[in-house]
């Protein structure tokens, strides 16, 4: 039986307001509040509300045959606590239907997996922290940010506790292989791979709505039709998307709300069903063995990371950011931990792309700023003034190594002395007890010593 | 071609544009062009145009010899020309001051006595139209409208007149109505009319209004540079340098670029600002640098003719034109070959077509400041500028532009006379 993989990918950075380079060292405040609530709130009443409450209707109407797949990153879900609450009640209520999967994700929405392991972890981590706390979900799958995979992180995946990874079905690595099977990573065999479909996503994510397209106008119908139609030995048709295609990128007038709530039931009369990507890992016996020797991602017409990484305003404030991160790792302050995981977006450094073309237009479509340039000058600005924080924190003197060790020391001492204290008052108190019952008809000295015991059960 | 400046006795941008252009037409092939100069020195490159110099155009009979007139003008002009532009004479001028050979004497440059100036260079295009076997005339500049106007009246050919600034470029708004008139004029006139920037061409259908339909607007380019001047050899001073180029005067926005160095060195001071050129402004820009405090890290070298020019952006780290109001700009395209990364106003019209550039906004000083201080800060910012730039500026080349007025021309020729 073939099958449908829906997965729908929520993230909205923090926008960096304008930060001039006389700000640095005098404003630590970096964020445009007034353009995020903006793009949040009207991205949702357009998009993600209708989104999700369609997904949620399609669950109830197919009596849970409609299955899929959702990521929201950290810094996204911070903004709708923030400023679309109503959305995070619908995410619960997803939730609570068992008929949708949450993926695991880096929190910050970072690029930290190809610098950075141990950031990447500790992100990944934070991120089922809070979809345990939020949601009340464990994340099986993990979802790298823009679908970022290569061999290299397999291991570490696989380590982490995840059986499945999401990527792209990149042209350049399967060649004549078909993206519609389950693979497993060359470099961690127990690993799998559930590659996107990109003529059949972009079909709906960026064609759905194109007048000049041939196959306009798309129904839910010839949809089904074109996977039904797939080669029988095919098992899986994986369609991912970023959620804000329903509504934000095709508009609602173009019907595409219509064509995703048809679909299930069109899916239904051709036998095809839907997946999420755990019941695809577990049900389905994987094709093959996958090996990707350089990391590719879904963006740009190259899917790799030269959207992000592409020229030499990129790797300078990508190489800037990362220098500081086991300084970062070593603070505890809480407001500089928060910006270390806004700063780390890769929005920031999509926005420097000076590609051309049809890769340019995506690009400065997306960005708030005129320029790459703009972009880079405002983003560095702002990470000078953070990484002078994070050198006010602990001199720069100090090796890291050093100042690890240190730290730790200082944990550990603090940790004796608390308990150290601990033991002093309880021996206090008991002293003062032995006395208490050594001359308990002595009014003059009960009194003083009654307050005194307070006192230091307060202070503990 | 009626022209006023022609390299490399030049004094603004006008006797480059000139010069790239007719090169670049030239290279298109099957082009014979005549340009006309007010006065050649004789070291002007005639490979791919006859250049007449006013100067030598007879106006007034005067029975001189052969040999006199190839020991007096024979560096700029062949006698055989001289006695067949005599030929044409066509009224008697000889109430005018007019030296031993009958010609008019110019000075190329910008007089007190520009106007008259002008009418005599219109006077002897009438002998030069009535000479010249041609299809059409084109005339750059309000300077040489009026004999682009005389030619096509004395021979009936079409007249295509170059915008290279108007006079609401130069003054802010404040225009002087007589140039504006002259203006005006050549734009009636004229069978079609090429702006050197949508911005110039904007201004021609506003302000002079103009039909829009005989505005075609075809961007400046330029030369590749010479290896002798891209690895002109300086001593870079320690310090970062952001340059000016130009004339100070009002057009060209000098007291933003000093409110911009006074920003960027409150915070550091490991920079050095250059203003060079010369201007009415000058006085008052050496002012205005001491009174924000900054004498010391700013700097008035003067005008820099020739190799300087090339010496100064090779030394400099940033370019800057804060322009108020520029139709084209073709000096930061110069400072991108030199490989010095710009910063442009974008009401600068070669912000029309450059890229890798940094644009701001004429009076936004504190975005100028910001891009000067990521520039000479982050060392990406530089390097992606400057390589990127670089390629950019390789591929506007005046033959294309070239072709893009052949192509005008055609369209004129095809319509005129129906």
């Amino acid at each position: 039986m073939k099958a449908i993989c829906f997965y729908f990918q929520i993230h909205q950075p923090f926008r960096l307001k304008r930060y001039r380079f006389f700000d640095i060292g005098n404003d630590h405040y970096y964020y445009d509040d007034f353009a995020n609530d903006d793009i949040i709130t009207s991205i949702a009443h357009r998009s993600y509300i209708p989104a999700a409450e369609t997904l949620l209707r399609m669950i109830e109407s197919t009596k849970g045959k409609f299955q899929c797949a959702i990521s929201i990153s950290g810094v996204a879900f911070e903004q709708f606590q923030t400023y679309v609450p109503e959305f995070i009640d619908i995410l619960k209520k997803l939730a609570a239907t068992g008929k949708v999967e949450f993926l695991a994700e880096t929190y910050a929405h970072s690029l930290a997996s190809l610098t950075d392991p141990i950031e990447f972890a500790e992100q990944v981590k934070a991120h089922d922290t809070m979809l345990e706390q939020q949601l009340g979900v464990k994340p099986k799958v993990l979802r790298n940010t823009e679908l970022i995979y290569c061999d290299e992180m397999a291991p570490q995946i696989l380590s982490m506790g995840y059986k499945g990874v999401i990527t792209e079905g990149a042209k350049h690595i399967l060649g004549w292989k078909s993206p519609n099977y389950i693979y497993t990573a060359a470099s961690a065999p127990k690993l799998k791979l559930l590659l996107k479909n990109d003529k059949l996503s972009d079909d709906i994510a960026f064609r759905f709505s194109n007048t000049e397209w041939s196959e306009y106008p798309l129904t839910a119908d010839k949809y089904i039709d074109w996977i039904a139609s797939t080669p029988a030995e095919e098992q899986i048709i994986n369609l991912f998307m970023n959620l804000e295609t329903f509504g934000q990128l095709q508009p609602a007038e173009s019907g595409i709300f219509q064509f995703l709530e048809a679909l299930p039931r069109f899916a239904a009369e051709r036998g095809v069903e839907f997946l999420t990507p755990s019941q695809a890992i577990s049900k389905l016996k994987p094709a093959g063995e996958l090996s990707i020797l350089h990391p590719i991602s879904w963006a740009d017409e190259a899917r790799d990371t030269s959207a992000w990484l592409g020229n030499k305003l990129q790797k300078e404030a990508f190489d800037k950011l990362y220098s500081v991160a086991e300084r970062v790792r070593l603070c505890d302050d809480r407001r500089l931990k928060q910006d270390w995981n806004y700063l780390q977006a890769s929005d920031h450094f999509f926005y420097m792309s000076t590609k051309h073309m049809a890769d340019g237009e995506v690009h400065s479509h997306f960005s708030p700023y005129e320029t790459p340039y703009q972009a880079f000058t405002n983003y560095m600005n702002v990470l000078s003034d953070f990484i002078v924080r994070v050198e006010e924190q602990y001199p720069l003197s100090i090796e890291n190594e050093e100042l690890n060790s240190l730290l730790t020391t200082i944990r550990n001492q603090a940790r004796e002395i608390e308990t150290l204290n601990k033991e002093v008052a309880t021996m206090r108190l008991n002293l003062e007890k032995n006395e208490d019952t050594a001359k308990p008809d002595d009014p003059k000295a009960d009194k003083p010593k009654a307050r005194k015991t307070t006192k230091k059960n307060a202070a503990k | 071609m009626f022209g006023w400046e022609f390299p490399p006795h030049i004094l603004g941008g006008l006797g480059t544009a000139s010069y790239g252009l007719t090169r670049g037409m030239w290279e298109n092939g099957d082009m014979e062009i005549t340009f006309v100069i007010p006065k050649p020195y004789g070291d002007e490159d005639k490979s791919f145009a006859k250049i007449i110099g006013a100067s030598q155009v007879p106006v007034a009979w005067r029975d001189v010899s052969w040999e006199y007139v190839e020991s007096r003008i024979g560096n700029v002009m062949d006698p055989a020309e001289y006695f067949r532009l005599r030929d044409h004479i066509y009224a008697d001028f000889n109430y005018m001051r007019t030296n031993d050979l009958g010609c008019i004497e110019f000075s190329g440059r910008y007089p007190d006595n520009l106007l008259e100036e002008i009418n005599n260079y219109s006077i002897m295009a009438g002998v030069v139209a009535r000479t010249e076997e041609f299809d059409i005339i084109h005339s750059h500049d309000w300077l040489t409208y009026p004999a682009g106007i005389h030619a096509k009246q004395v021979t009936g050919k079409p007249l295509v007149i170059h915008v290279h600034a108007t006079d609401y470029d130069r003054s802010r708004g404040n225009v002087n109505p007589t140039v504006f008139n002259i203006e005006r004029d050549g734009m009636i006139h004229a069978d079609h009319i090429i702006t050197v920037s949508n911005l110039t061409r904007q201004t021609v259908i506003e302000k002079y209004g103009i039909d829009p339909a005989k505005v075609t607007t075809v961007h400046n380019a330029v030369v590749p540079l010479s290896p002798e001047l891209l690895n002109v050899e300086v001593t870079k001073p320690k310090e970062k340098i952001v340059t000016f180029l130009g004339r100070i005067t009002m057009q060209k926005g000098p007291e933003y670029f000093v409110e911009a160095a006074a920003k960027v060195l409150k915070l550091d001071h490991n920079v050095r600002f250059v203003m060079a050129g010369s201007g009415d402004m000058m006085d008052k820009m050496i002012q205005l640098a001491a009174e924000r405090g900054i004498a010391d890290r700013f700097h008035f070298p003067g005008f820099q003719k020739g190799k300087q020019v090339y010496e100064m952006l090779k030394a400099s780290d940033v370019y800057m034109m804060p322009s108020v109001s520029e139709p084209f700009g073709i000096s930061p395209l110069e400072a991108m070959q030199m490989g010095v990364p710009s910063i442009i106003s974008k009401q600068s019209g070669c912000a029309e077509i450059l890229t890798n550039v940094i644009k701001t906004d004429y009076w936004d000083i504190d975005a100028m400041a910001d891009a000067i201080y990521s520039i000479i800060t982050y060392p990406a910012m530089y390097n992606q500028l400057r390589e990127d730039g670089l390629a950019e500026v390789a591929q506007i080349t005046w033959d294309k532009a070239g072709a893009k007025v052949i192509d005008i021309y055609r369209r004129v020729l095809a319509n005129y006379n129906k």
